[in-house]
C-alpha cells in the first residue's frame, strides 16, 4: 500500500490513520509476523513496514509465499474418520433412542 | 439464535431471533468442499442450525450420519490433545455422540449446534484424560508449547552484528518445485502428514483445525478455549515447522553470495566516483 504522497490532487482519506511507519526489521524479526500478517491482524504501521521490506527481500517474499501456499493447500489432507462399525452403531444408537422413546 | 420447543414433530415449534451467537461471529461450520461452507454469512448459519436440529430431533437418521461424517474427523483431531492415543480418541468421539443423541432434545440454541458438540467433545475428553492421568486444559498444553522457538533455523541468517545486513537472510528459501496439482501431491503428501503428526499436541490440533478442516480463528479459539494470540502463535509455530519440512524434502535454498553483492556495490560507487562521465 502506498502512503499519501504530497502532491496537488485532494487529499485522499485512507483507512489507516497517518502515524509513521514501524522501524524496519531485519528478516530474522520479520519471518516471525508472516502468520500475523496473512491473518490481517499485524497492526496497520507494521504491516506497511513488512510489505515496504518484502519490495527488496526476495528472501521473505520467497518465506511468505510458503506459508500462504502452506495456509491454503492442506485441505485435502484430512484422513481422520471414524471407523466403519462405530459409525454405523451411533447411527444405529440414534435409531433405537428415537424408537425407546416411540 | 434459534430457540427449539418441544420434543417430538407434532409438537415441534422453532423460531430464530437475531441475537447473535459466541460474540455476534457466526459459528457455522467450514469444511471446504462442502456447500454447506457457502453458508458464511451468520444468518445462514443459524438457519443451517434451524434445519439441522429440526431434523434431529424428528430423528431424521440420515442428517445424524451427516453430522457425525461431517464433524468426527476434527472431533478426534481436538480428542488426540488430550488422550494418547488414536483409539481412546475414536472412544472420547463414540461417546460425545451418544451424549449428543440423549442431549439434542434439550439443545436450546444458546451456541452454534457445532459449538455445543465440541463442549460435550471437550468435557468428555478431559474426563478420559483424567483417567489416563493425562488430563490437561487445552490452554495449558498449549503454554507449554510456547518456548519461543524461531520459525526459522537461525544459521539460516547473517548475524545481528554483520555490518552491511544484519539479520538478513544468508541462505534464503528458493521457490519449490510444487507440481501443478499443488503440495499435496505426490510424496509432498506423506511429507506434510508426518510433519503435521510429529508436532506437539497443541499446535498439532490448531494446524489441524484451520488449515486441513478450513475452521475460522473464532471457531478454533472458542472450541479449544484458547486466547486470538495463543491461536495465531500455535499456528504460525505449526506451520513453520510444516515449511521447514518441505524445504528439508525438497532441498531448496539458495545460498546469497553477499561478499559478491557487496563488493559489486563498492565496485559501482568507485567507478562512478572516478568515473569522468
Amino acid at each position: 500500500m502506498r502512503l499519501r504522497e504530497a502532491g496537488n490532487g485532494p487529499r485522499v482519506t485512507t483507512d489507516e490513520p497517518a502515524h509513521p511507519d514501524a522501524e524496519d526489521l531485519a528478516c530474522t524479526e520479520e519471518v516471525e509476523v508472516m502468520t500475523d500478517y496473512l491473518e490481517g491482524d499485524l497492526p496497520a504501521a507494521e504491516a506497511r513496514r513488512l510489505e515496504r521490506h518484502l519490495e527488496t527481500c526476495p528472501g521473505c517474499t520467497e518465506y511468505l509465499d510458503q506459508m500462504r501456499t502452506i495456509a491454503g493447500s492442506l485441505g485435502g489432507l484430512s484422513e481422520e474418520s471414524l471407523p466403519a462399525e462405530m459409525r454405523d452403531g451411533l447411527i444405529a444408537a440414534f435409531r433405537d433412542f428415537r424408537r425407546s422413546e416411540n | 439464535m434459534l430457540r427449539v420447543y418441544g420434543t417430538s414433530p407434532g409438537d415441534l415449534h422453532v423460531r430464530v431471533d437475531d441475537r447473535k451467537t459466541c460474540g455476534g461471529r457466526a459459528a457455522t461450520s467450514l469444511s471446504r468442499n462442502d456447500h454447506w461452507a457457502m453458508s458464511s454469512a451468520s444468518r445462514h448459519a443459524h438457519d443451517d442450525d434451524q434445519a439441522l436440529v429440526a431434523a434431529l430431533c424428528r430423528r431424521d437418521a440420515d442428517v445424524f450420519a451427516w453430522l457425525v461424517d461431517r464433524h468426527s474427523p476434527a472431533m478426534i483431531r481436538v480428542a488426540l490433545a488430550y488422550v494418547p492415543s488414536r483409539a481412546a480418541a475414536e472412544e472420547v468421539v463414540q461417546e460425545t455422540w451418544i451424549g449428543v443423541i440423549r442431549g439434542i432434545d434439550g439443545f436450546e440454541g444458546r451456541s452454534s449446534l457445532k459449538t455445543w458438540i465440541f463442549r460435550i467433545l471437550t468435557n468428555v475428553a478431559m474426563r478420559a484424560g483424567a483417567r489416563e492421568r493425562r488430563s490437561m486444559p487445552f490452554s495449558a498444553l498449549a503454554e507449554a508449547e510456547n518456548t519461543g522457538e524461531s520459525s526459522v533455523d537461525p544459521d539460516r541468517f547473517l548475524p545481528a552484528d554483520h555490518a552491511l545486513f544484519p539479520g538478513h537472510w544468508a541462505i534464503m528459501p528458493a521457490r519449490w518445485p510444487t507440481p501443478e496439482e499443488g503440495l499435496l501431491a505426490g510424496e509432498t503428501r506423506e511429507v506434510i502428514a508426518a510433519a503435521i503428526a510429529e508436532l506437539p499436541e497443541a499446535q498439532r490440533t490448531v494446524i489441524a483445525l484451520r488449515d486441513v478442516e478450513g475452521w475460522s480463528s473464532e471457531e478454533v479459539c472458542e472450541a479449544l478455549e484458547i486466547s486470538a494470540g495463543n491461536q495465531r502463535i500455535l499456528l504460525h509455530r505449526a506451520r513453520s515447522r510444516v515449511r521447514n519440512a518441505i524445504e528439508d524434502y525438497y532441498g531448496a535454498v539458495e545460498e546469497i553470495d553477499y561478499e559478491a553483492v557487496t563488493s559489486e556495490l563498492m565496485c559501482d560507487s568507485a567507478k562512478q566516483e572516478t568515473d569522468p562521465e
